[in-house]
């Protein structure tokens, strides 16, 4: 679609697509940390919580940074927001389908 | 009338933060559906700026989607995976009480498996939302594809927030957590 006096999107593109990064990371966190008991081991980070805390401390420090460095490099672009929006999605899409056991499950062999 | 200092915490996690963020989460996917019409994307029909209690509503909502999330992870959850010692009374640790029955395992071993993770999701893609709807309206305005994204991930938090809502509920119903000191909310009267 034409899209007339479109006016910079780079700010909005970095956080689009530093949301969908952060959500897939956590899912690959959350499945690798299932499957593998050192990181599991190295992921806790608050001992009560266990390995949730560092998967998701993890995932909110690389989706702040994501969001901090595409915003600063983007701040006065205006970007192909259609490939940035397609590559959210499926990031987002990854990260809700990582995040459902059976699915983690089928990645880990069981 | 008593309440137990766990179930007041997890009550607050889940009856008010979990459940006024998705109820939040849904006045707002109805706000952007609202303001989504496709007519005008292009144009400069919309307000610039999002009204005060738009502004207040939505800071709101992001707040409640992080107490919820934060609660759970750092409160509620350390009681409901502490570790039984040996003939302990399993009704005080929930994911013990869940995994020792065969027919009550899933509730973990799907349930809370998925809520502890997908819940996340939630507050991260609500505060992009609420982010762009405050920040840059005049984007938002201009462009379908931004409208879109937005939408798109508006969805994917309420959809991951009433997942994580509806599982915290019924394991909460099949093995509630208990415990710490004794609140009486009303007396007797005997």
């Amino acid at each position: 679609m034409t899209e007339p006096h479109a006016p910079v999107n780079g700010p909005i593109a970095a956080a689009v697509l530093s949301a969908g990064l952060g959500c897939s990371l956590l899912g690959v966190l959350a499945v690798a940390a299932d499957g593998s008991k050192s990181l599991a081991s190295a992921l806790t980070f608050y001992r009560p919580t266990g390995p949730l805390s560092g998967v998701t401390t993890s995932a909110l420090v690389f989706w702040l940074l994501c969001w901090t460095l595409a915003a600063a490099r983007w701040k006065n672009k205006s970007v192909a927001f259609g490939k940035v929006t397609a590559f959210s999605f499926a990031f987002l899409a990854l990260g809700l389908l990582l995040t459902f056991p059976p699915v983690g499950d089928l990645f880990l062999g069981r | 009338m008593e309440l137990t200092y766990r179930e007041i915490v997890t009550a607050l996690h889940g009856m008010l933060f979990g459940g006024f963020f998705l109820m939040a989460l849904f006045g707002a996917f109805i706000l952007l559906l609202e303001q989504s019409n496709p007519d005008f994307c292009g144009s400069d029909a919309g307000p610039r700026a999002p009204s005060r209690w738009q502004t207040i509503y939505l800071i709101a909502m992001v707040v409640l989607g992080w107490a919820a999330v934060l609660t759970g992870a750092y409160f509620v959850y350390p009681w409901y995976r502490a570790i039984a010692p040996p003939g302990a009374d399993l009704a005080l640790y929930p994911q013990r009480l869940l995994i020792s029955q065969p027919h009550t395992a899933g509730w973990h071993r799907l349930g809370m498996e998925w809520k502890e993770h997908v819940a996340w999701i939630a507050p991260m893609s609500a505060t992009m939302v609420a982010w762009v709807m405050i920040k840059h309206r005049t984007a938002w305005n201009a462009s379908c594809q931004v409208r879109n994204a937005v939408l798109g991930f508006a969805a994917a938090a309420f959809l991951a927030a009433a997942i994580a809502g509806g599982w915290g509920a019924m394991i909460n119903k099949q093995a509630p957590v208990h415990g710490g000191n004794t609140v009486t909310l009303m007396g007797s009267g005997q």
